[in-house]
């Protein structure tokens, strides 16, 4: 069997005196859904800011296809294919929908030191492409995103992410303040994540939308992994019982 | 029809060229013509350059999400370092680049501090304003220095053009607003400088160096307000140590009348220099309307307000455009 996309082993993070991980160990495979649960403080949020390089542990050690790496920024994990969707959005709302797809990796004209001019065309043109492919429907890649609803926002980031073609996805609360019906387009997407050969790690309070769309759940209390079940073999009630 | 409205209204700079085109049209009726006569066109656009580039790069600093009230001070600090260097014996081109390379210094340091502390850059730079002045009186030595003969004004002061109407300076000031609008709307830089004062959070998760982002754009704007000092020295022929005072405030004034947002991601090189026209058209206009010439800062701070409201509205009216598939 191929290695795990992600192995993490014995991870530590304190903040000032708080032991927010305990040594985490865990595996993520290929093409798997995998739902994070948790209590507010429970080390979630940590484990994934590590992940996509916005922290740094302070002891343990991070293999991705099974190679130890270091991810000590967030342009790092991107470029091993982890890409995170964050709660409060990673978009700049007073930017164009092409210019926050392109964000920190704008296809170039031509450069000079790193600085150059972009291709904005090819932007404009490769964005409504990706927007299609989550099947969102926008009407220009020139709107501002800060004129779209919550769900078409994420929806955005998710056709950001698919179109580097991420490995890993990170959800992190990405159906927090969304409608209903936004919400079930969340789920149906990641679900639909295994059949693009996409890891999924989808982070919620709500343990109705994880038990909905994930093959696998983990649950965190007090900075360790206090469960870890398919969840074929599980039920609510055992997840609420140890948390 | 109505996509073409909603992105006109957009605009963050269309408030202002309206304000501009108005106060145009009232100035040269009230005063008979003579404002736009080419004599005084020449005076006006002779003098424009000099506070246009300070503003230019306060538009740049404030999008990016930073302020630099240091910049008046900074003004007269490059030129009088560059006295002082050619009375020591220097000549001009070295004399320049070590002047523009201390507002570089000083650009690095109001980044610096106030990235690494976590301070609002209104106090880093607000400290800066007046460290940057004692050192221009300290350095000075309470007497401005003379400049030598010789100097090539015809780089930057001479009048050129089409009846002689402006001086060299427009054209670096010229340079200065395309060179920068295209490194804000064209570049990967812009997107950065955008991102990151648009969102701070969401620059920075995409990998952004934000942090150099930022002092890049504050020794740009500092290395800008010394280039305009240096023009003005060289127009008036000589450094003195009080030029620039409450400049820092005026250029704040013309990147929002211009449409900048004071609290990043909004904004244009262009609105910028519309704010920065505006301002230059309302003191010039007050004199030749024979208005009380102390009526002008009131006029400038009544723009200001109402350039801000003006911008809010158009931008809701903006936002109120439905535009439909097909549109």
């Amino acid at each position: 069997m191929a290695d795990p996309i992600i192995t993490v082993r014995n991870l530590h993070k304190w903040y000032s005196g708080v032991h927010a991980l305990r040594g985490v160990n865990l595996d993520f495979e290929r093409n798997e859904a995998v739902g994070l649960i948790g209590d507010n403080g429970a080390g979630k949020s940590t484990l994934i800011n590590i992940l996509s390089g916005v922290q740094r542990p302070d002891d343990g050690s991070i293999m991705v296809e099974g190679a130890a790496c270091n991810i000590n920024t967030p342009s790092d994990a991107m470029e091993l294919g982890i890409e995170t969707i964050y709660q409060y959005n990673s978009m700049v709302p007073t930017m164009s929908i092409a210019r926050n797809i392109f964000i920190g990796r704008e296809p170039m004209k031509w450069s000079v030191g790193g600085i150059g001019v972009m291709d904005q065309k090819k932007m404009r043109e490769e964005s409504v492409r990706a927007i299609a492919d989550v099947e969102l429907h926008l009407r220009s890649p020139d709107a501002l995103v800060g004129e779209l609803s919550g769900g078409q926002r994420q929806g955005v980031a998710i056709a950001r992410a698919m179109h580097f073609k991420s490995k890993v996805m990170i959800l992190d609360e990405p159906t927090n303040h969304l409608s209903v019906k936004e919400t079930n387009k969340v789920i149906g997407f990641v679900r639909s994540l295994r059949e693009q050969n996409v890891t999924g790690i989808f982070i919620s309070h709500n343990m109705h939308h994880v038990f909905e769309c994930c093959d696998r759940v983990v649950a965190m209390a007090r900075g360790e992994v206090v469960l870890d079940k398919p969840i074929s073999e599980t039920s609510m009630d055992e997840v609420h019982s140890v948390l | 029809m109505k996509r073409l409205l909603k992105t006109f209204l957009e605009k963050p700079e269309i408030a202002g060229f309206g304000l501009l085109v108005i106060l145009v049209a009232v100035f040269a009726y009230l005063s008979d013509g003579v404002f736009l006569n080419a004599n005084n066109l020449r005076g006006m656009l002779g003098i424009l350059p000099e506070f246009g580039l300070v503003a230019i790069g306060v538009t740049l600093l404030m999008i990016c999400g930073e302020f630099d009230l240091s910049v008046g001070s900074v003004f007269a600090l490059m030129p009088m370092t560059m006295a002082v260097l050619m009375v020591d014996g220097l000549s001009f081109a070295p004399a320049v680049f070590i002047g523009l390379l201390a507002c570089a210094v000083i650009g690095f340091l109001n980044g610096y501090i106030t990235i690494k502390f976590g301070i609002p850059s209104f106090i880093t730079t607000l400290g800066m304003l007046f460290i940057a002045r004692s050192l221009t009186v300290v350095i000075s030595g309470g007497f401005p220095p003379l400049l030598p003969l010789g100097l090539p004004k015809w780089l930057f002061t001479v009048f050129v053009g089409p009846g002689d109407l402006f001086r060299v300076s427009f054209l670096w000031f010229l340079g200065a607003a395309i060179l920068f609008s295209l490194l804000l709307n064209r570049s990967n830089f812009g997107n950065w400088v955008r991102a990151t004062g648009g969102f701070l959070p969401a620059a920075q998760s995409m990998g952004i160096p934000t942090a150099r982002v930022k002092i890049a754009c504050f020794m740009i704007c500092s290395v800008l307000a010394g280039f305009a000092g240096m023009i003005q020295v060289l127009r008036i022929g000589s450094p003195l140590p009080s030029i620039g005072e409450g400049m820092e405030l005026q250029a704040v004034a013309a990147a929002v009348i211009g449409g900048t947002a004071l609290a990043g991601g909004i904004g244009s090189i262009l609105g910028g220099v519309i704010g920065a026209i505006l301002i230059r058209v309302i003191d010039n206009g007050l004199v030749l309307s024979q208005v009380d010439a102390n009526w002008f800062k009131f006029a400038i701070g009544s723009l200001t307000i109402f350039a801000v409201i003006a911008n809010a509205w158009l931008l809701r009216r903006a936002k109120s455009i439905k535009i439909e598939e097909g549109d």
